[in-house]
C-alpha cells in the first residue's frame, strides 16, 4: 500500500518536527549564554537559601541532560511550569487563551477564503481585463500593508462606531447568554476584518495561478466547445480542480495564522495566545514566552500535517 | 495538460554576461507595473542613501508643539516629540531598508550555497539538505524572531541575523529544483567531460544561469524583511537606539496619536512600508515570472480563446 506509506511517512515526519521544536525551545531558553533562567538565580542580595530555592525548582542543580531529561518528562505530563506573572500554571493560561483566539482567527480566515477566491477566480476568468487588474491591484496592496497598521487604521475609522479594544465590555455585569455573545461578536468585528483584510490577498494572488492552470487544461476547452455556460465551466470545471493547490495552501496559512495573529491582538487587545506573547515578552514572563512559542511551532506543523493529508486525500495520485 | 512553451533542456548556449543584464532590465521593463515598482524603489532608496543631505530638519530636533499640525513647513506634521514626520519617514526609510538588505543578503548567501549544494550534488547531499529545510520551513519566522529579541535584547544585529536565517528556504527551494535542470545541459556535461572540477562548472556555468532566479527571490525577501522588522518594532523589540519606519509607528501608537487625532503620525510610515513592499513584489514577481521556467507556462485564454503565455514575453528571455 503505496498510500498508507506515505501517510505514515508523514506523520512521522511532524512527530519528529514537533521533537525538533521541543529540543529548540529547551536549547533556546536554557543553553543559550545569558540565558533567561539561569539569570534569575543572579538576585542581588538573594539569600544562599532562596538562590539554591530558585535554582532546585527550574532544575539548575542539574546537568544540561538531565534538564533536558526533565523537560521532556514534564510535557509529557503537560506541566509546562508556572507563569511569572500570575502564579498560575502555564497550560492553564494557554488554554483559555487559545479558546479566546480561535473563534477570531476562525472567522478572520473564513471572511478571508470566501473573498479571496471570488476575486481570483474572476481575476483569472476575465484575464487581461480590467477587473483582473482591479483585482491583483486590491490584492497586492492589502497583502502589503503592515498587519498592525492596517488595525490601527480601522482603529482610527471606526472609533466611536465599533468597540477597539478588548473582547467584552466591562461594564457589563452578570449579562444574559445572549447579550454577551453579541458583546463579544461586536468586539470581534475589527480583528477577525484586520485579518480577513491582511490574508485574503494572498487567497487571491494563489485561487488566481491554480486557476489560470486549469483554464488551460484541455478538459476546459472542451467543455467550452461543448457550449457550457461559462458559470457551469468555472464552478464545475476548472474550480473543482484548483481546489486541490488552493485547500493545502489554506491548511499550510493557518497555522501561520495564530502566530500572525500577536499583531492583531496586540493592536486590538485581544486576550489571546497572541496577546499572551506580547504580554510574556513584557513581562519578561519566561515560561509563559516558552509555552506559547512551543504552542505555536507546534500549531504550524499540525497544519502542515493536515495539508499534506488533505493533498493525499484529494489526489492520490501524489504517492505514484 | 498545460502547453509548455519552452522546454528548460532546450537551451544549449549560455547567453554571453552582457546580455543577461539586459535581459533582467527587459523583464522589468515589459510591464508597467514593474516599472512603476522599480521607480518606486529607486526614489526610497535614493532618498534613504541621501538623508543626511535631503532631510529637511534634524533627526533630534523638535521644531514645533508635540503632534503639530501639518503645514506648509512641515507637510505631514509633527510627531509626538515635536519632530517633522518628513525628516522622520526619510531616516526611518534608511533603517529599515538597512534591515531589509543585510538580512536579504544572510538569507540570500544561505540560500543559494544550499539550494545549489543540494541541487547540484543530489543524492544523499539533496536529501539530507533538504529535510533540513523542511524543518526550517515550519518554524514560525515572527514568534522566534520575539523570542530571540526577548532573550537576547533588542539590537539590529540580533534582527538582521533571526530574520536571515529564517528566511533563505524559500530561496534554497526554488534554486535547487532550477540547478537540477542547469545540470543536465549538455554544456555543464561537455564542461565535465572536458575535466573541469565541481567548484569551475558551479561559478563559470551553473551560478550564472541561476543568478537571476537569485535575484528575483532576493527582492521578494527584502520585502518580508522589512515586514518582520516593522513588526518586531511595533512589539517593542526593535532597536531603541535608531529609529525605523516600524519604530516610528510605534511611538506614535505609545504615545497615544491615535486618541490625540494625530493621524498624521501614523499613517504616513506605515503607508511608505506598504508601498516598498507592494514596489518589491512588483518588480520581484515580474523577475520571477521571466526567470522561473516552471512558471511559464501557456494558457487559453477564457475569454477569447487565443493561446497566450502566462508571461508577455517569449522563449527569448532565458
Amino acid at each position: 500500500m503505496r498510500g498508507a506509506d506515505y501517510i505514515i511517512k508523514r506523520i512521522a515526519f511532524a512527530v519528529v518536527t514537533v521533537f525538533v521544536a521541543i529540543t529548540i525551545n529547551f536549547a533556546l531558553f536554557r543553553l543559550a549564554p545569558g540565558d533567561a533562567v539561569s539569570n534569575l538565580s543572579r538576585i542581588p542580595h538573594a539569600t544562599a537559601e532562596t538562590r539554591n530555592a530558585i535554582k532546585q525548582q527550574f532544575g539548575l542543580d542539574k546537568s544540561r541532560g538531565e534538564q533536558y531529561v526533565l523537560y521532556l518528562k514534564q510535557l509529557a505530563h503537560g506541566n509546562m511550569g508556572i507563569s511569572f506573572a500570575n502564579s498560575q500554571p502555564v497550560t492553564d493560561n494557554l488554554r483559555t487563551a487559545l479558546a479566546n483566539s480561535i473563534p477570531m482567527v476562525l472567522v478572520g480566515t473564513l471572511f478571508a477564503i470566501v473573498i479571496g477566491t471570488l476575486t481570483g477566480v474572476i481575476a483569472a476568468w476575465r484575464r487581461g481585463t480590467a477587473a483582473e487588474g482591479a483585482s491583483v491591484t486590491t490584492a497586492l496592496s492589502f497583502y502589503s500593508m503592515p498587519t498592525h497598521w492596517l488595525g490601527l487604521m480601522l482603529v482610527i475609522l471606526f472609533t466611536g462606531i465599533l468597540p477597539t479594544g478588548g473582547m467584552t465590555n466591562e461594564f457589563l455585569i452578570n449579562p444574559s447568554w445572549w447579550t454577551h455573545v453579541e458583546d463579544v461578536a461586536k468586539h470581534m468585528i475589527l480583528p477577525a476584518l484586520t485579518l480577513g483584510l491582511v490574508l485574503f490577498g494572498e487567497y487571491t494572488l494563489i485561487v488566481r495561478s491554480a486557476m489560470l492552470e486549469t483554464l488551460g487544461e484541455d478538459y476546459v476547452l472542451t467543455a467550452r466547445a461543448k457550449g457550457l455556460r461559462p458559470w457551469a465551466i468555472v464552478r464545475k470545471h476548472a474550480l473543482r480542480n484548483a481546489l486541490l493547490p488552493i485547500a493545502t495552501l489554506v491548511a499550510l496559512s493557518l497555522g501561520y495564522i495564530v502566530a500572525g495573529a500577536i499583531l492583531i491582538e496586540t493592536v486590538f487587545s485581544w486576550p489571546g495566545i497572541g496577546r499572551a506573547v506580547y504580554d510574556a515578552v513584557l513581562q519578561r514572563d519566561y515560561p509563559m514566552l516558552q509555552g506559547a512559542f512551543l504552542i505555536l511551532t507546534v500549531s504550524v506543523v499540525f497544519f502542515n500535517l493536515v495539508a499534506d493529508l488533505l493533498y493525499f486525500k484529494l489526489d492520490p495520485r501524489i504517492t505514484q | 495538460m498545460s502547453v509548455v512553451l519552452h522546454e528548460p533542456g532546450a537551451v544549449e548556449q549560455p547567453a554571453p554576461a552582457r546580455r543577461r543584464g539586459a535581459s533582467l532590465w527587459d523583464s522589468i521593463r515589459s510591464r508597467p507595473s514593474a516599472v512603476v515598482g522599480a521607480v518606486i524603489l529607486l526614489v526610497v532608496t535614493g532618498a534613504a542613501v541621501l538623508a543626511p543631505w535631503i532631510a529637511p530638519y534634524g533627526l533630534h530636533d523638535q521644531v514645533g508643539p508635540v503632534f503639530g499640525h501639518p503645514s506648509w513647513s512641515h507637510p505631514l506634521g509633527l510627531d509626538d516629540g515635536g519632530i517633522d514626520m518628513v525628516t522622520n519617514l526619510i531616516w526611518g526609510a534608511r533603517i529599515s531598508l538597512v534591515v531589509g538588505f543585510a538580512a536579504t543578503y544572510v538569507s540570500m548567501v544561505i540560500g543559494g550555497v544550499i539550494g545549489i549544494t543540494a541541487g547540484y550534488f543530489g543524492g544523499k547531499t539533496d536529501t539530507i539538505l533538504m529535510r533540513i529545510t523542511d524543518y526550517f520551513l515550519v518554524i514560525p519566522d515572527v514568534p522566534l524572531m520575539i523570542v530571540v529579541a526577548a532573550i537576547w535584547g533588542p539590537s539590529l544585529f540580533h534582527i538582521v541575523i533571526v530574520i536571515g536565517i529564517l528566511l533563505w528556504t524559500g530561496t534554497a527551494r526554488v534554486l535547487r529544483a532550477q540547478v537540477k535542470s542547469v545540470r543536465e545541459r549538455v554544456y555543464v556535461k561537455r564542461a565535465r567531460a572536458l575535466g573541469a572540477g565541481h567548484v569551475r562548472i558551479i561559478f563559470r556555468h551553473v551560478l550564472p544561469q541561476v543568478a537571476p532566479l537569485l535575484i528575483a527571490n532576493t527582492v521578494l525577501t527584502i520585502a518580508v524583511a522589512i515586514f518582520d522588522e516593522t513588526a518586531l518594532a511595533f512589539l517593542g523589540l526593535g532597536d531603541p537606539s535608531r529609529i525605523s519606519l516600524g519604530k516610528v509607528i510605534e511611538n506614535a501608537f505609545q504615545r497615544a496619536a491615535i486618541s490625540s487625532g494625530a493621524w498624521w503620525a501614523i499613517v504616513p510610515p506605515g503607508a511608505l512600508v506598504a508601498i516598498v513592499i507592494l514596489a518589491c513584489s512588483l518588480v520581484g514577481g515580474a523577475l520571477e515570472d521571466a526567470f522561473n521556467p516552471r512558471l511559464r507556462v501557456a494558457h487559453v485564454s477564457a475569454r477569447t480563446f487565443r493561446l497566450r503565455p502566462l508571461v508577455g514575453r517569449s522563449s527569448e528571455s532565458l
